[in-house]
């Protein structure tokens, strides 16, 4: 006499198939992804999913592509837990289950017309690179593009062949720059931390959001620079990496004082992240 | 409002039949404290039990969940484990039916938790109400010695009878099935308010300021000492948490079968005072300290969860105070200290 309930788990993934593979680099992996149904996402960009792997379990994955660039959409995973793991011995052609989009994503509506910075530490580039492609293929929405993209070294910066491409357009502008280079490795840009760009840039503060992703630590120096500049508190937007478990508000491992960033984010401006006592910036 | 009257031997029975038909759920004595189990017989059944180790909530939101099963053989099986084995639970307190309150907000809010939702619709309440509280209850100053609304039936022990509230249609219908239960009148519902007058002189500790004060305490609380003095002492064995049973935190996670064809995910109670909680893939952790995880804990109870869902997360029924190894856990003595630094400034 077991009562069986009709409503649907929010826990079940959507089975998903790998459809290209790609090295990025030792450590990480771009996967294009499709979902078996043959439905899109319909993710924001900003968002993030839950990567299932049957038997080894889930992990929150930021979504690197964008919405705008069909149905299949795109994942750079770098190996650094049990799933991430699993997920590296996977070959096009496997099924992998997916939860989601969730979270808030980026603010798109309220960014149109306005000149964008931004501003990647690592792989932060992961989840602004959905931003990015958002905005260079709705061009004419949005103002000038600038983005800063800061690496350990040169081995560590990735997606080159899109790099170069946009760096061939006229209407946006890469500068990049790596803490060090070691010798005998080939660099052309600058040396130093991603905060020594911010001299060389020229924005018009008022026309100005900043969209920044990166490690934790970086985000205090950056936040700094960028109210230096001038841009006020809601236009610096930053998405947080947190261990988000469920994504749906329930399990409690992403809670900064009473927000849950799988829901209230992972994208929060600055002017909200300032009230958060937990988060110090 | 519906009462009715029972004697005591004449419950004992009905308890037995409702046994004899149902999965029956109440509290039994367990040397040297309580605990709800499953009973076989009615005299298992202890009414007059002060505490139970953990609360009711765990035939809720159990300790371990299965979400799905699974088969690793390439393809996605998903099979729902969407259900719940109806039965009736006896002698919930009034602070654990609070508590419960709060779990209904969180699991059956925006986004309804169909594992939570199926036991929650299956499973009658009969409480009772607490009228000998132990000495770690704070529950009088937090406004749930007594029950809210949600009750199916509810005692109150007047002495050799039952006096009970009848609270919903199902709970009409297990007196009618069950119990050989008389009308009760106005003397009796005029005893209870007197024996439950009476109960509120026996808790030991209460909070010296208004429950809906607690969140204005911790708004000017953060930087309070006390954290730093309380956090540095704890263990992080998640104690305080594991018997709270307001409690919703969760792990996620997998396993196989040893022949690795088929597994489970499954959901697992997990606590924000456990030192990897708040820790990510790379290793960074965002509540490193004792003292970051204590705090959590206590905003989370008497600020976040009030803001989040619309009741406090402390019911002041005391079991993280003895559940505690090192006396740090007690919110009661946290929010009056707070409250006392921000008179005096």
């Amino acid at each position: 006499m077991i009562n069986k309930s009709n409503s649907e788990s929010l826990y079940f993934p959507r089975p998903t198939k790998l459809i290209d593979v790609t090295a990025l680099s030792e450590r990480e992996i771009l996967f294009r992804l499709r979902l078996e149904d043959g439905n899109a996402l319909y993710h924001i960009p900003g968002q993030f999913v839950e990567v299932s792997i049957l038997g080894t379990g889930e992990a929150p994955i930021s979504i690197a592509s964008s919405p705008t660039q069909g149905d299949a959409f795109e994942l750079a995973i770098r190996a650094v837990g049990n799933v991430t793991q699993a997920l590296h011995r996977l070959q096009p052609g496997d099924t992998i289950g997916i939860r989601g989009p969730f979270g808030n994503g980026f603010p798109v509506s309220e960014l149109k017309d306005r000149d964008l910075l931004f501003i990647a530490g690592g792989i932060g580039f992961f989840p602004l690179r959905s931003m990015i492609q958002y905005v260079l293929d709705m061009r004419p929405l949005f103002g000038k593009i600038i983005l800063l993209y800061g690496c350990r070294q040169p081995a560590e910066q990735l997606f080159h062949q899109e790099l170069k491409e946009w760096r061939e357009r006229d209407d946006v502008l890469i500068m990049d720059t790596v803490d060090r280079c070691p010798p005998e490795t080939e660099w052309e840009g600058n040396v130093g931390v991603i905060t020594t760009l911010f001299p060389g840039i020229n924005i018009l503060p008022a026309r100005t959001t900043a969209l920044v992703a990166g490690p934790p630590v970086m985000y205090r120096y950056v936040v700094a620079e960028c109210l230096k500049k001038g841009i006020a508190k809601e236009r610096i937007i930053l998405s947080l990496e947190r261990r988000m478990k469920c994504g749906i508000g329930l399990c409690g491992h992403c809670q900064i004082d009473n927000a849950y960033v799988c829901l209230d984010g992972p994208v929060f401006n600055y002017a909200k992240l300032e009230q958060l006592k937990e988060v110090e910036l | 409002m519906e009462f009715l009257k029972i004697s005591k031997a004449q419950f004992q029975l009905s308890v037995g039949r409702m046994i004899d038909e149902n999965f029956v759920y109440g509290v039994k004595a367990k040397s040297p404290s309580y605990e709800f189990d499953r009973l076989f017989t009615a005299d298992e059944l202890c009414l007059n039990y002060n505490i139970t180790l953990l609360s009711p909530n765990k035939y809720f939101l159990p300790p371990r969940t299965p979400l799905m099963g699974f088969k690793l053989d390439g393809k996605i099986s998903v099979d729902s484990m969407v259900g719940a084995q109806p039965g009736i639970i006896i002698g919930i307190h009034p602070y654990d039916l609070h508590a419960l309150k709060l779990l209904d907000a969180v699991f059956l809010g925006n986004l309804k938790d169909a594992y939570y939702q199926a036991r929650r619709q299956v499973i009658a309440i009969i409480g009772i109400d607490c009228l000998q509280p132990w000495q770690y209850s704070f529950a009088a100053s937090m406004g749930t010695a007594f029950p809210p609304a949600g009750f199916d039936l509810w005692l109150t022990d007047t002495g050799d009878k039952y006096l009970i509230e009848v609270g919903s249609e199902k709970g009409e219908e297990l007196c009618r099935k069950y119990l050989d239960a008389s009308e009760a009148g106005e003397i009796e519902v005029k005893q209870r308010e007197k024996l439950r007058e009476e109960s509120l002189s026996r808790y030991k500790l209460s909070l010296d300021i208004s429950p809906q004060l607690i969140p204005e305490v911790l708004n000017s609380g953060w930087n309070s000492s006390m954290w730093e003095e309380l956090g540095e002492k704890c263990f992080s064995c998640g104690s305080c948490t594991m018997v709270c049973p307001t409690c919703v935190c969760f792990d996620v996670r997998d396993t196989t079968e040893l022949n690795r064809l088929s597994g489970e995910r499954y959901r697992i109670w997990d606590s924000c005072m456990f030192d990897a909680f708040a820790t990510i893939a790379s290793g960074e952790n965002f509540r490193p300290t004792g003292t970051d995880r204590l705090r959590h804990r206590l905003y989370r109870k008497g600020k976040y969860m009030l803001q989040r869902w619309g009741r406090l997360g402390c019911v002041g029924c005391g079991r993280c105070i003895h559940a505690c190894l090192v006396d740090i856990a007690s919110p009661v003595y946290a929010y009056n200290r707070l409250a006392r630094e921000a008179r005096t400034g």
